[in-house]
């Protein structure tokens, strides 16, 4: 990441509009220089409206981009400095791979032996070296998702866009392409946006993570404050899995499920005692072994169901509240042996102060 | 979608696109196709429509031209005998090319590539063919008249006969279509479920055809009541709408009243039109559905049925054609049959020589290359460039909107509108260059849909990739999109030249004596009696098609295996 505090590209109250349709709504965002930003969020929340707004393909309704200190808000894709990767790939069919990936460069004029040598180093570097004299439908289609990053990447620019470049490919290979990219594009320090709706590769491939919902930007941050630290209950259901237990606020710093007190870490700000709030909690934060040692925050439980989930279990618990709450929670397969734990089985669990989220329930649910 | 007029609060700025190269010259092409448009279709039709409501002196009369049409029984009597004809027409072709179509795809009979190479024949052959060949079976000297049982060919018998002959093979490639698109899983379900035969072709397969049943209906309707070339040699004193035109035009000079019927005929092929597309939309969303393909089974006693069937109108098809080339090589029928070529010898003939023929080629080169690039080009703008929505919109309407004039009409507006003393254009009147505008918009629909559904395959994203890589849009049009297109872009030539060499009607009102044609020689040799002369003519129209037809599949055959590295199929 750069220490120039100048952004590289920076995005200013951009909305967009398809007829009566607002598809983005004033959404700003500043990305630095060599950042891998990853656009976040369910289908229709305008990620691939606002990259395409980037890009000149869709351009905004009102709003600027500027990239590099240069205002593009109006100018067609020709005339910005990006490459893109294509969910679809968009490989040209009846070129070979090397053409493909020359394309950007013959138009530019290059002498060949330029051309050919720039060629073989791309390939080279998304490791299909030697395949340049096929044809994409000659390739599986994690080798052509790599030939249209070496065609995106050829002309060095100094944006690379990915609309959800991994989707149509298969779970395993999937994987391992992420990291793949992920690498390339920490060597290559160019500046990248993906637009994804998968949280598993936001999380593993972003520098920052913008995760956008209804047109508008829910939350901007690293991988591990999105999940620790979600500022709402849109982006603690949509990142990772998430309990939401109905709470009172008793004190400024305590509150009530069902009957247990349980404790928070700092003090809640302009929640009213006696209003009722929402509390998060993943399933791997909550703590059953060693309860004794624990003295706050404890709460019963009965084991209704165990879900072998491989290298886990999944526990369903019911809470001692008048609705009869449910609270997920992840066991280690050890701990179900040790501990003994199994379906009807009462326990006793912890939820540790420092894992928890509150939200006041005028913030809506999730 | 960036040009659509929005409620904006004020002050805040809407940002204007700046549009690159590519987008003006984009938007260039496609203000081109719009003028052609304007000019090759809906001007014509605006002055045919107001010639109908004008007197001779061309003072506007209202509708009493209409008036005085309806009055004339003599006139008005062919609307009933247009729909009749067409009515019973279609009847029999669709329910013959229904059979036929089932036997193709259901069946696992043997030679089903050459009777669907057979059936396929007609569409080379001028209408006028079968109509000729039927008066060499059934006519005055008739070598098979008694089978008729006194009738006479000359008349409605005489047209319906020619018509299921000319429409056959139309109605053959929509239902093949819908009848290949069957899910195999209803089949099975039904099967499972202990459905019996009937009772699967009732609840199963005409559900599923419906659409394409539907749309070969009207296309077959439409085909019949604007068509010319049958009732004009074997109709007789049976008059229809088209041969009205005629009449009124060339008989009588009464172009008003030519403009009355043509609009009394563009009223039901307007109708068939707008069915047909409202039927078409739902076709397309029916095949989307991810399906298993049906496979037929062997079945030896269906499958033998089905032989016979196919093997007897794939006969008939042959034995029709065949009589037109056999009278056209018989000296003077019926009391000369020694073989000569003396029909051939069309410069001796009244109606048209050699030269026609010649023209016609000329006609049909210029047709399919110009036609081809200005349509497939056009679609390609159409549906590539960004924003202009509402100029996109109405052109594609424009683009859509001849395939519902008929080519008499067609024909008719031409003369209203370029032989108009004060147009700028008139000078081609009379020229190869009206004859080549008239064909390619006569033509033009069912090209561009060819064409727009080959470019809605291609991925919509090459284009954005093109700009990101700052190449120029025309350098991927050039070296992507048609040699990924060519097999459609030669679909398209192919089906302009084959109608440019067959069709009469548009072209009927717009030859000069240096642009005389092979298919209007042919029908004015019959007109003249020369009916052997025209048969031959004729035949070599079929001669021409055929041999650009098998060239086609030769090429197109050694491009598939050239291109097969990296076509998917």
């Amino acid at each position: 990441m750069s220490d120039t505090n100048e952004p590289y590209l920076q995005i200013r109250g951009v909305t967009k509009m398809f007829g009566d349709f607002t598809a983005l709504k004033d959404v700003s965002l500043e990305i630095f220089e060599g950042e891998f930003v990853c656009f976040l969020g369910p289908s229709g929340c305008g990620k691939t409206t606002l990259l395409r707004a980037i890009a000149g393909l869709d351009i905004q309704t009102s709003g600027s981009v500027e990239q590099g200190g240069k205002d593009i808000s109006n100018l067609p894709p020709s005339e910005r400095d990006f490459g893109i990767v294509f969910q679809s790939y968009a490989l040209f069919p009846n070129l070979s791979i090397s053409r493909n990936v020359g394309y950007g460069l013959e138009n530019r004029k290059a002498p060949k032996a330029e051309i050919n040598a720039r060629v073989s180093e791309l390939l080279e570097l998304v490791g299909m070296p030697e395949q340049g004299e096929k044809y994409p439908a000659q390739l599986s289609g994690g080798q052509q998702q790599r030939v249209a990053l070496a065609r995106a990447l050829a002309t060095k620019p100094g944006l690379l866009l990915l609309d959800e470049p991994l989707s149509a490919l298969d779970a395993k290979v999937r994987v391992h392409l992420r990291h793949e990219i992920k690498q390339l594009q920490h060597k290559l320090g160019v500046t990248t946006i993906m637009v994804t709706h998968d949280q598993e590769e936001a999380l593993t491939m972003a520098d920052r993570i913008v995760v956008m919902n209804e047109g508008s930007i829910d939350q901007v941050g690293t991988p591990l404050e999105i999940y620790r630290r979600p500022t709402s209950p849109f982006v603690a259901d949509f990142v990772g899995t998430m309990n939401f237990l109905k709470a009172t606020v008793t004190t400024s710093d305590s509150i009530r499920i069902g009957d247990a007190d349980i404790g928070l870490e700092s003090a809640l700000d302009d929640m009213a005692t006696g209003s009722s709030v929402t509390v998060c909690i993943r399933p791997e934060d909550v703590i059953v072994r060693d309860i004794e040692s624990e003295t706050d925050n404890i709460i019963d439980t009965v084991v209704v169901d165990l879900e072998f989930l491989g290298s886990f279990y999944r526990a369903m618990l019911k809470l001692n509240d008048q609705k009869g709450s449910i609270l997920l929670a992840d066991f280690s397969i050890n701990l179900v042996r040790d501990i003994g734990i199994e379906e009807g089985k009462s326990i006793q669990v912890c939820l540790p102060a420092r894992r928890l989220r509150i939200f006041s329930d005028s913030e809506g649910e999730p | 979608m960036s040009d659509v007029a929005l409620p904006v609060t004020a002050g805040i700025a809407v940002i204007k696109p700046k549009l690159s190269r590519d987008d003006r010259i984009m938007r260039g092409f496609i203000v081109m196709v719009g003028v052609w448009m304007v000019i090759a279709v809906l001007l014509p039709l605006y002055f045919m429509l107001s010639k109908s409501a004008e007197d001779h002196d061309g003072n506007f009369i209202g509708l009493a031209n209409f008036q005085e049409y309806f009055s004339t029984p003599a006139l008005f009597y062919s609307i009933e005998n247009s729909f009749f004809i067409a009515i019973v027409s279609t009847i029999i072709t669709i329910t013959l090319a229904f059979q036929f179509a089932y036997a193709l795809t259901r069946s696992t009979m043997p030679g089903k590539g050459l009777f669907k190479t057979i059936a396929l024949i007609p569409i080379l052959a001028p209408s006028l063919l079968p109509a000729i060949s039927f008066v060499y079976f059934f006519g005055q000297q008739g070598i098979i008249k008694e089978l008729l049982l006194g009738n006479e060919i000359y008349g409605p018998i005489g047209i319906i006969m020619g018509e299921v002959f000319y429409t056959f093979p139309h109605a053959l490639m929509i239902l093949i279509t819908a009848l290949s698109t069957a899910d195999g899983r209803l089949y099975e379900a039904a099967l499972s479920l202990r459905a019996s035969r009937v009772k699967i072709f009732f609840t199963v397969t005409l559900p599923g055809i419906k659409y394409g049943l539907i749309s070969a209906v009207f296309v077959v309707f439409t085909l019949v009541i604007t068509d010319f070339g049958i009732p004009k040699v074997i109709g007789g004193q049976f008059n229809v709408l088209a041969t009205d035109i005629y009449k009124q035009v060339i008989g009588q000079q009464n172009f008003e009243m030519g403009a009355v019927v043509s609009v009394v005929l563009l009223i039901p092929a307007v109708l068939a039109f707008i069915v047909d597309r409202i039927v078409q939309r739902k076709q397309v969303a029916l095949l989307t559905a991810r399906a298993v393909p049906y496979e037929a089974k062997p079945a030896r006693g269906f499958d033998t049925v089905m032989f016979v069937y196919s093997a007897i109108i794939g006969f008939l098809i042959l034995a029709i054609l065949g009589m037109a080339i056999y009278a056209s090589f018989v000296t003077f029928w019926p009391y000369n049959m020694a073989f000569s070529l003396n029909n051939y010898d069309f410069d001796v003939m009244d109606g048209g020589g050699w030269d026609s023929f010649s023209n016609s080629i000329t006609m049909a080169l210029y047709t399919a290359v110009i036609g081809t690039t200005i349509i497939f080009t056009g679609a390609y703008m159409v549906e590539k460039a960004k924003g202009f929505g509402a100029v996109r919109g109405s052109i594609q309407f424009l683009c859509i909107l001849p395939m519902a004039v008929p080519g008499m009409v067609l024909g008719l507006a031409y003369i209203f509108f370029f032989n108009h003393p004060d147009n700028p254009l008139n000078f081609i009147y009379g020229t190869m260059a009206i004859l080549v505008i008239c064909t390619i918009t006569h033509f033009y629909t069912v090209s561009h849909m060819t064409a727009m559904t080959a470019l809605k395959q291609m991925d919509p994203e090459f284009e954005a990739v093109s700009a990101s890589l700052k190449v120029p849009f025309f350098k991927t049009f050039i070296q992507v999109t048609v040699p990924v297109c060519l097999p459609a872009i030669l679909d398209i030539s192919i089906y302009l030249f084959v109608n440019a060499m067959t069709t009469v009607s548009a072209v009927i009102f717009l030859y000069s004596t240096e642009t005389n044609l092979a298919s209007v020689a042919a029908l004015n040799m019959d007109d003249a009696g020369d009916v052997a002369p025209a048969a031959a003519m004729c035949v070599m129209i079929v001669f021409v098609s055929a041999t650009v037809r098998i060239f086609h599949a030769i090429f197109t055959r050694g491009m598939a295996r050239r291109s097969q590295l990296w076509r998917q199929r």
